[in-house]
């Protein structure tokens, strides 16, 4: 049992996104014994939900791929999925950290062989494509999974769809006996690799989120381009099925805004960049996209990609940050509102589908942590007062992928001195 | 009259920014715009101004005084507050916007004949005589003020209203005598003539 094994030598790392998993390796791979918990079913987090990466453009799956063998490998780390932290008690070097575990319904006997989802009708909503579409409630969240593992949705157990997923198992990992247990472990040090998530666009009242269905934010435009996305990697708007030619991307939506989130959310100028490329990979010259924006802030050696993306005829470039959006109600299109910067000209532009670039909030936005922990302005994890806790990639600062992974290392190196100079009092 | 203005203009030659922080409500917020254009493209009256907010934003730090104080875009502001809840640094776009408008007025270089500074000017010496608008006066003065016939014509237009509002006893036509006023009005002159005395030393005008 996990619980045996933590002592105050052990790190926990909460959350097993790119942060997260980094962390965790680097300081097992140092020969640390690391517990990782991840509140969803599998590894990977918000970066296997990308469709590719910038600047290189390559797919978040390879470099996934290489951390999971990684962890597949190490004998160091314990996983537990399903998994949430609800209290932290004690200082550094001595913590009691209580763990929620919730049912997957399904145990290690499971072969992946999907025979339970063949069985099963019911269908919930899809987190992995942003509720884009629905999967059926006994699934396997993506191709990438780790671990392989089916889970059942609590909605159908206790139901005679359970029962068929049951009856479906050639193995009999199908358990809905399960229960919810709590777990207490003692570690030494604590890494909060939590995340982000997308900001809640329909605060942003006047672009019409949730209310025009051609409004869609930028995960969401992700997995329209993803091959194993809700439309099989074609751009089609949600309205209407329509390929999606035209579109326009809305900068900061959300970020630099004392009314939603005051920071600026620094990936989201090359995500959009990115994107655009995306509209020309699947209609070639006929793609056009539009960014409105108030700066691009594409940092450092990013100015590369950025000076590639205005050479390309497809895309062309507004400085306003776009007032409002109206919907053409006889065919879908959104209408976009504002006036440009660059010489006070008003508009009103029609395109096929708007992305916002929405903003990163920390995932951890309203939940209660240890009183020790500080944060920033925005909830971002700065560190705690009695030095043993940390925050490690995008839970501490806004972050893309390659600087996730050196704040997630970093924090592994700080964890590791906390452990290290535990071991050395308890010597003397 | 141009005494004010032209005071202003020696002690703050070429930095009208400055002018506008010491001397316009809430002017000091004006550097804090970051040129995104929400305002300007919020604004309902937008397509009907020479200025938006951001455009005047922009003018001040450009130092274009004539051009910001001779502008009508902050007698056209309606006071819908779409683009301060929208501003993104929460500038207080209407304020600053009234600030402007008053500024220009009393520097005596806002533009002649703009219609909603016009009927500010009368609406603000009607309340001020008896310290309560008189509003028959008010309503005949604004109507009469292109002359007779046109008055006559504006006035018959709206006579459904103006019954309406008599039966309802919400207009008094025995007001047209001067109307009623506050209980102590010296006082109330003493007040108002005080406040003045305050903002001109504050604003630095000399009256």
């Amino acid at each position: 049992m996990t619980a045996s094994i933590a002592t105050n030598q052990t790190i926990l790392v909460v959350g097993g996104g790119i942060s997260g998993m980094t962390a965790a390796l680097e300081a097992a791979e140092c020969g640390k014994q690391v517990i990782l918990v991840e509140k969803t079913p599998v590894l990977g987090g918000r970066t296997a939900r990308l469709y590719r990466y910038f600047p290189k453009m390559c797919h978040p799956t390879c470099g996934l791929e290489i951390n999971l063998r990684r962890i597949k490998q190490n004998r160091n780390i314990r996983l537990m999925t399903m998994t949430e932290v609800t209290a932290v008690s004690g200082s550094r070097g001595n913590y009691s950290v209580t763990l929620k575990v919730a049912p997957r319904f399904v145990n290690e006997n499971c072969t992946a062989c999907g025979k339970c989802a063949e069985a099963v009708s019911a269908e919930v909503a899809n987190p992995w494509n942003y509720g884009l579409d629905k999967m059926k409630a006994a699934y396997l969240p993506h191709n990438m999974a780790y671990p392989q593992r089916y889970v059942i949705d609590p909605s159908i157990v206790g139901t005679p769809e359970g029962e068929k997923a049951k009856a479906a198992c050639p193995v009999g990992a199908v358990d809905l006996e399960m229960k919810e247990e709590t777990v207490t472990l003692q570690v030494g040090a604590l890494i909060y690799a939590t995340g982000w998530r997308p900001y809640d666009a329909a605060k942003i009242q006047p672009y019409g989120y949730g209310r025009f269905r051609n409004v869609i934010t930028s995960l969401e435009f992700e997995r329209l381009a993803d091959p194993q996305g809700p439309t099989g990697g074609k751009i089609l708007r949600p309205g209407d099925g329509k390929e999606a030619k035209n579109v326009a991307f809305i900068q900061c939506a959300g970020s630099r805004d004392e009314n939603h989130l005051r920071h600026c959310s620094r990936i989201c100028c090359m995500a959009s960049l990115k994107q655009t490329q995306y509209v020309r990979e699947a209609f070639g010259e006929e793609g056009k996209s539009t960014v409105y924006y108030i700066d691009i802030r594409a940092i450092d050696r990013f100015e590369d990609f950025y000076q590639m993306v205005q050479k390309d005829a497809t895309v062309s470039f507004v400085k306003s940050k776009v007032a409002r959006i109206a919907e053409n109600a006889e065919n879908g299109n959104p209408i976009l509102h504002g006036v440009d910067t660059e010489g006070y000209h008003r508009y009103a532009v029609e395109h096929d589908l708007v992305v916002l670039a929405v903003g990163m909030e920390p995932e951890i936005t309203g939940v209660k942590l240890p009183a020790d922990v500080i944060l920033d302005s925005s909830n971002f994890i700065e560190g705690s007062k009695d030095g043993g806790m940390f925050g490690a990639g995008a839970a501490s600062s806004p972050l893309d992928v390659n600087r996730a992974v050196q704040s997630a290392t970093a924090a592994s190196l700080h964890a590791i001195q906390v452990i290290r100079k535990t071991a050395s009092t308890e010597a003397v | 009259m141009t005494t004010a203005n032209q005071t202003a203009v020696e002690r703050y030659r070429n930095n009208f920014l400055k002018e506008v922080e010491a001397n316009v409500e809430e002017g000091h917020m004006v550097k804090m715009c970051m040129q995104c254009g929400v305002c300007a493209g919020s604004c309902p009256l937008g397509p009907h101004w020479t200025h938006s907010p951001q455009k005047i934003f922009m003018m001040i730090r450009a130092g274009k005084r004539d051009e910001v104080l001779g502008s009508d875009s902050m007698f056209m502001c309606t006071s819908c507050y779409n683009c301060m809840v929208r501003c993104p640094r929460q500038l207080p776009i209407t304020h600053i916007m009234h600030g402007l408008a008053n500024y220009a007025h009393r520097l005596g270089l806002a533009p002649k004949g703009q219609p909603t500074r016009d009927f500010a000017t009368l609406f603000w010496n009607n309340a001020i005589k008896k310290g309560r608008v008189n509003e028959l006066m008010l309503t005949l003065r604004h109507y009469f003020r292109g002359g007779l016939v046109s008055g006559i014509k504006e006035a018959l237009g709206m006579q459904s209203v103006g019954l309406g509002l008599f039966l309802a006893k919400r207009l008094n036509p025995m007001e047209i005598f001067g109307g009623h006023g506050v209980k102590d009005l010296k006082g109330f002159h003493a007040i108002i003539a005080k406040a003045k005395e305050i903002e001109d030393r504050k604003k630095g005008f000399t009256s």
